[in-house]
């Protein structure tokens, strides 16, 4: 059997503000590829770790517009080639009266890009994570705050990054493996 | 007075009760992990009778075609409407407790949303049973979606009728996303703390492997931001499609361009009253008082009171106009719900929608838990009459001679007690299997989740003194 590939470092912090600081001293020591883990967002979190905007929104535009023009095309195309009936003395296409369900497809469209396009950003679903095998890690979902650093971070050092995590308040210092 | 100022400058906590980030996992998390009570087997039980009830009703009606409901030549629309627009209604305080409460920053709607969008979930699917069962033919009752199909037919977008079906799907479509959306870190609370396989499996599949990460984090806020306002104009566009059945006619007394505002005030208004209705019994079986507090229920009262005044205010706008409108046949519709053959139903609907929202002015009774849950009941019962007033505006037409009254069957009434069956048999499927309170959302306002929180900074200072 191969031997197992180390994947990286976990500490765990005692509150959300000695997380927030972890988060900014590990940055400022270099860091790339860390991460939080907390069970509720944490105000400032982005900032500290410097993220740069979230690309949900963009999906979001994109698909609300592919809904938009689903509702448009269908409606266009159905009652005036697929389907032409006249009913009333109204007109076979007008936006007036399809801006209903233009607008029920926009919003549809939108949500499901929304929806889908947060989870496949995040990576999710992902049934397994090296994280699931530390003892004590599930507590975050519960009350514990919790940083990471890869192994494949270019700055990775075991012993200079475990000495790193320790100094900042890091409890537990774990390896954890692939 | 002072105790007025006090209370402005520092609003009571959202949380009561010295609660912390794993109490409040503990207590939420309980009512999962518990055996359910003696209690929730009763009321399920009785809730099973009722979805029974639904099935065999339903069941009797596509063998036996709507012949078998009390209606007649001129009401040719019956209790399926009604309790369609009822049951779309009630769903509206969920999507505005989550969505438009969210982008106001009210904060305290967190400890109620998961609850309240629950519930609106579980009424559009007991709105959906209605028109999916009435069209008679059940067999064509796909004609309603734009599929293709061999007689290259496509449905008619000029028809409200139409436009109803995307909205209401629409609806219920991204009330579950955004429900689940709002679940996951709580599935995966669950998750963690499973006892046995199945509870592991079952959670964390629909977990889907989250862990909380800051960068999940980022986006997931982004994503729920983004959902709160597309849902915040979707369920204002929900009820106006529904009234768009009525209005878009030409029937007298459904004519009004007052319908849209006036049905979407309707709906909020009813909405909270379901929300207090099942959430007063179900703080207190649970032990949820800390989290549903007096505070929570005083604001909701305060929404109805608002809401509940504007339905007053367009029933009383409705008759201002039948008589200034001049026109002879809107005048008698109006003067006929009043006074006509269902002139008892009006007075229902008024005593409950317009005089019972009126007793939220004062303080004591807005406060007390015991005179909020019967008047809320009173409210959901006016809220069914205002749509089956409404509807019965059918039964005097234009001509006299056909005129007639409504009367509903055993198979009416069975239909509506049925849905109940269907609604409560999934509300308590949720009580018991789902997170009811918003667990990340509720320690995300805990004073102690800001990492500015002064505790952390005297504890800070102390350490560095002594270092």
């Amino acid at each position: 059997m191969a031997e197992r590939r180390n994947w990286g470092l976990v500490a765990e912090f005692e509150n959300p503000a000695r997380l927030l600081e972890a988060a900014q001293q590990v940055r400022e020591a270099g860091y790339q590829k860390y991460e939080v883990y907390s069970p509720f967002p944490i105000h400032g979190m982005d900032n500290a770790m410097q993220l740069s905007g979230s690309k949900v929104p963009w999906i979001t535009l994109c698909a609300g517009l592919t809904g938009l023009s689903i509702g448009v095309l269908l409606q266009w195309w159905s009652g005036t080639d697929a389907y032409p009936l006249v009913i009333g003395g109204k007109p076979l296409f007008a936006w007036e009266f399809g801006m209903p369900v233009m607008f029920e497809l926009t919003i549809l469209f939108s949500a499901f890009g929304t929806v889908f396009g947060m989870f496949g950003l995040n990576g999710l679903p992902r049934p397994y994570h090296p994280l699931n095998k530390v003892k004590g890690f599930k507590k975050a979902t519960d009350d514990a705050f919790f940083l990471s650093i890869e192994a494949a971070d270019a700055h990775f050092d075991l012993d200079a990054s475990r000495a790193l995590l320790e100094k900042i308040g890091g409890k537990h210092v774990t390896l954890v493996e692939e | 007075m002072a105790q007025a100022t006090n209370e402005t400058i520092f609003p009571p906590p959202l949380v009561e009760g010295g609660q912390t980030f794993a109490s409040i996992t503990d207590t939420v998390c309980r009512i999962v992990e518990e055996r359910p009570t003696l209690g929730w087997f009763a009321a399920f039980g009785v809730a099973n009778v009722g979805l029974l009830m639904l099935l065999v009703s339903i069941a009797w009606l596509i063998w036996e075609g709507t012949g078998i409901w009390g209606l007649n030549n001129p009401a040719g629309w019956g209790w399926a409407i009604v309790n369609f627009v009822f049951w779309v209604g009630i769903g509206h305080a969920g999507t505005l407790i989550s969505a438009i409460l969210f982008l106001f920053r009210q904060k305290w709607r967190t400890a109620i949303n998961r609850f309240a969008e629950a519930m609106t979930i579980f009424a559009v699917i007991c709105a959906l049973v209605f028109p999916g069962i009435h069209v008679g033919r059940i067999w064509a009752a796909y004609w309603m979606f734009p599929l293709p199909n061999q007689m290259g037919m496509w449905p008619n977008f000029r028809s409200p009728l139409l436009w109803d079906v995307f909205a209401v799907s629409t609806y219920f479509t991204v009330s579950l996303l955004f429900w689940y959306v709002g679940l996951v870190p709580d599935l995966a609370t669950l998750r963690d703390r499973a006892k046995n396989k199945i509870a592991f499996y079952a959670y964390g599949i629909l977990s889907l492997g989250w862990r909380g990460a800051n960068r999940h984090w980022q986006n997931y806020e982004r994503a729920y931001l983004l959902l709160a306002a597309l849902a915040t104009p979707l369920v204002l566009s929900v009820h106006t499609i529904v009234s768009f059945d009525f209005a878009v006619s030409l029937v007298p007394g459904w004519h009004t361009t007052i319908f849209p505002p006036y049905f979407v005030a309707g709906a909020i208004f009813s909405g909270f009253a379901m929300v207090l209705t099942l959430a007063i019994p179900s703080r207190k079986i649970f032990g949820l008082e800390d989290f549903i507090t007096v505070r929570h229920i005083e604001n909701m009262n305060k929404i109805i009171l608002v809401t509940g005044t504007m339905v007053g205010y367009a029933y009383a706008m409705e008759f201002f106009i039948a008589w200034y409108s001049a026109s002879e046949f809107e005048g008698f519709a109006f003067v006929n719900r009043a006074l006509g053959p269902f002139g008892w139903a009006y007075f229902i609907m008024v005593s409950c929608n317009v005089i019972t929202p009126q007793f939220f002015w004062f303080k004591k009774i807005r406060t007390s838990i015991a005179a909020t849950f019967i008047l809320s009941i009173f409210v959901n019962i006016g809220m069914w009459f205002e749509r089956f007033v409404i509807t019965m505006s059918l039964h005097r037409d234009y001509i006299p001679s056909s005129w007639d009254y409504y009367q509903p069957t055993a198979w009416d009434i069975s239909t509506l007690i049925g849905s109940f069956g269907l609604f409560f048999t999934c509300f308590l499927l949720f009580l018991k299997f789902l997170p009811a309170v918003a667990m990340a959302e509720i320690k995300g306002v805990l004073p102690q989740a800001d990492p500015h929180w002064e505790g952390y900074h005297k504890e800070h200072a102390k350490e560095a003194h002594h270092g």
